[in-house]
């Protein structure tokens, strides 16, 4: 809509080639300049400013939907009304179905926690076909650091879902729809998704993971921007991907350890005893996760991943949906399976924190029971 | 040169200039005839600039014979309209306290916090409380919901609409008296889905065109009452080289919502995100969009976590007192938060 061109939108003749005359080709062109710098540019006077820029605007605006057409084209046309369901119960209730169509989600948790075998096993589910629970179609995985292991993943195939497995060729067809790539660098990444934008209707991809998001930009950290402009047009694009085709975008984040310069306060909130009360959460979690805010802000959905006291956590922190509830998960051959499908709600910003005790205890004994796994 | 200072094209003023009037005096005892044969110009040019300059010195005053300049408002007027002015109620009696009675139409409220704290919460919970019947003793208007950063849940809108009917079915239960006006008056929950306005704006372009485009859509929908935007940042947070021009877009835009909020009476809420800054030795978080957004509104509003609690603080009122109080976001939407010791701190 910002591209559209001036040529195109029915003004008199005069003005429009005053326009091509002083390059202003497109509405963003002739948006981005005040009144006053366009009365001066264009030679002409205030009232022919303003009923050009009105009829601009109007046409430049996207249209409008009531929240009911809305909500009664998705209830129509989509799976489950826009959701794809986890087969974890307690968090597909919480999400009022599943992860979202057209939204962001994201999974952080500190490394070795279950992100990747979550990303995996979401893989598989959109593979299925639709009397299943999937979405019969094709997924995009985006390796970063190359943890994608496809013998992990149809065997979480064969021990959740052994009766399609065990047919003959299923597994090749499953395995065949999950198209891996692994961009190399920060520009080989955004040259893909570029790619992906254009077939993304024709080959019928119905779901698209990056695992992980924050391993783009860290690995090129050298001099150059700083680190929060680097992914300001991806969060952008990857969110307008999301939306115009109405798939769901899952991403995986790191976590980083807090720095000093961070803080949660506002200038009024210092030195008022009265309603300070210390935050009993911040002082055992030294891990935020990466990133930074303009991120944390621009993604619709964020679950945590953390571990605490020997078990593993995954929490509803960041949804418009759900209540702030956490579940105890573990790892099994089958995937992730919930130990206790009705959550605990959490109070408070400590569904934010990320924790990171007992770990290596859930390592260790991870490994005991699966030989060589990764994760 | 006062000529400078009229709305007229360039090369009109150049022609003025170099025929010799420099000020608006030289211009108000001339014909438009005269003008046009001096600057060889078209009559109608000629009328059309002196009409710029009478304006133009109506203004200033040198009229004479004007008691009040022109488009002002006495201070009285202003005070009988403001006893009419309404709120719209946020559904949680603690902060539509804090607030005087809600949130208020005519004026412009920014809304800003960390995210997850419930700001998209707090502008569904407006979207559809503006659409409360009169008879129950809200607004019956229509609301305009602007998403710039795609956060808007339409399942999350139905939930808290479903709230709203039961708790008015409740609240006329207790009332009767009213009952049989109101009762006829309590719409279906999709009732209230079908008058909340969606436009989904992906860029800095759209956002500045749908906000030109605002004044055309509310006359011709005249019932809209609230406007919410959610939210301003998103879209200039990123990409933005000229630090300049990012200042005076959002400038432009503040003004022209301000005007769509008095022109209209509807109440204009923007949501913002939030960022560090480095103040008085130390960081603090603070509203995005940098210092001279945060003049542009009229009210603003910071939502944040006290403990395991979330507050509102009221940043900025032209009458508004400084206060917080608690609010909780439940599963039916914005509501007080369940204690009931009182809790409004004032600053």
């Amino acid at each position: 809509m910002a591209n559209k061109l001036i040529s195109e939108m029915g003004l008199p003749k005069s003005i429009a080639n005053v326009f091509v005359a002083r390059n202003l080709l497109t509405a963003k062109d002739v948006l981005s300049l005040t009144e006053f710098d366009l009365m001066e540019l264009l030679d002409v006077g205030l009232a022919t400013v303003t009923s050009t820029v009105s009829h601009i605007s109007e046409i430049s605006c996207p249209p409008y939907q009531t929240v009911l057409s809305l909500l009664e084209q998705r209830i129509q046309n989509e799976y489950l009304a826009g959701h794809l369901p986890t087969r974890l119960k307690g968090l597909d209730a919480a999400l009022c179905g599943g992860i979202p169509f057209g939204a962001l989600t994201e999974l952080v948790g500190p490394s070795g926690i279950g992100k990747t075998q979550f990303c995996l096993k979401l893989a598989l589910l959109a593979s299925l076909p639709t009397i299943y629970g999937g979405l019969d179609s094709r997924v995009i995985y985006i390796d970063v650091e190359s943890k994608f292991n496809s013998r992990r993943m149809i065997e979480i195939g064969v021990n959740s879902f052994p009766e399609i497995f065990h047919i003959e060729g299923m597994a090749q067809e499953m395995a065949g729809r999950i198209l891996v790539l692994r961009p190399a660098s920060l520009a080989e990444f955004t040259e893909r998704l570029q790619q992906i934008k254009v077939s993304l209707l024709q080959r019928q991809i119905k779901l698209l993971i990056i695992d992980s998001m924050a391993a783009l930009v860290s690995r090129e950290h050298e001099e150059g921007p700083p680190r929060h402009h680097q992914l300001g047009w991806h969060i952008s694009f990857i969110k307008s991907l999301a939306e115009f085709s109405r798939i769901p975008v899952v991403v995986t984040n790191q976590v980083r350890s807090q720095s000093s310069d961070e803080t949660s306060r506002y200038s009024f909130q210092v030195g008022s005893k009265v309603e300070y009360i210390e935050d009993p959460a911040r002082s055992d979690s030294h891990l935020v996760a990466a990133l930074g805010i303009h991120w944390a802000h621009a993604v619709t959905i964020r679950l945590v991943l953390d571990s605490k006291l020997g078990k593993r956590f995954i929490k509803v922190a960041k949804s418009p949906m759900s209540p702030p509830l956490a579940f105890c998960f573990d790892i099994t051959s089958s995937g992730i399976s919930l130990l206790n499908d009705n959550g605990i709600e959490m109070t408070g910003p400590q569904i934010n924190t990320i924790n990171y005790q007992g770990h290596s205890d859930i390592i260790r004994s991870a490994i005991k029971g699966y030989g060589d796994q990764s994760e | 040169m006062e000529v400078c200072r009229l709305a007229i094209s360039a090369s009109q003023r150049g022609k003025l200039i170099s025929a010799g009037y420099t000020s608006l005096s030289s211009l108000s005892s001339l014909s438009p005839s005269d003008l046009a044969r001096e600057l060889k110009i078209s009559d109608n040019e000629a009328l059309e600039i002196l009409k710029a300059a009478s304006h133009g010195s109506r203004l200033d005053g040198t009229g004479g014979s004007h008691a009040v300049v022109n488009g002002a408002q006495t201070a009285w007027d202003m005070l009988c309209e403001e006893d009419l002015l309404t709120h719209i109620t946020t559904s949680c009696a603690d902060l539509d306290n804090i607030l005087g009675g809600g949130i208020n139409c005519n004026e412009v409220t920014e809304i800003g916090g960390v995210p997850g704290i419930g700001k998209t919460q707090l502008g569904i919970q407006l979207a559809v409380n503006v659409q409360i019947p009169v008879e129950c003793g809200g607004l019956g208007g229509k609301a305009i919901y602007i998403d710039t950063e795609g956060s808007f849940m339409v399942e999350r809108a139905l939930q808290i609409a479903e709230a709203c009917v039961q708790d008015m079915l409740e609240y006329n239960g207790l009332h009767r008296k009213e009952f049989q006006a109101c009762q006829d008056k309590i719409m279906q929950s999709k009732d209230f889905l079908g008058n909340i306005f969606y436009f989904r704006i992906c860029s800095y372009t759209e956002q500045i065109a749908i906000i030109n485009y605002l004044e055309k859509f509310i006359s011709e929908h005249k019932d809209v009452k609230v406007v919410i935007i959610d939210s301003i940042t998103f879209h200039f947070r990123q990409d933005f080289d000229d630090m300049a021009l990012r200042t005076r877009l959002l400038s432009g835009m503040a003004l022209k919502l301000m005007k769509v909020a008095k022109t209209f009476s509807l109440a204009v809420v923007l949501l913002n995100q939030v960022t560090t800054k480095y103040s008085e030795g130390s960081f603090h978080l603070t509203l995005a969009l940098g210092d001279s957004w945060s003049h542009a509104c009229t009210n603003r509003v910071i939502l944040y976590w006290n403990g395991n609690e979330r507050y509102a603080y009221i940043d900025k009122s032209p009458s508004l007192r400084s206060a917080s109080s608690p609010y909780s976001v439940t599963a039916k939407g914005i509501r007080n938060l369940a204690s009931n010791s009182k809790r409004i701190k004032m600053m």
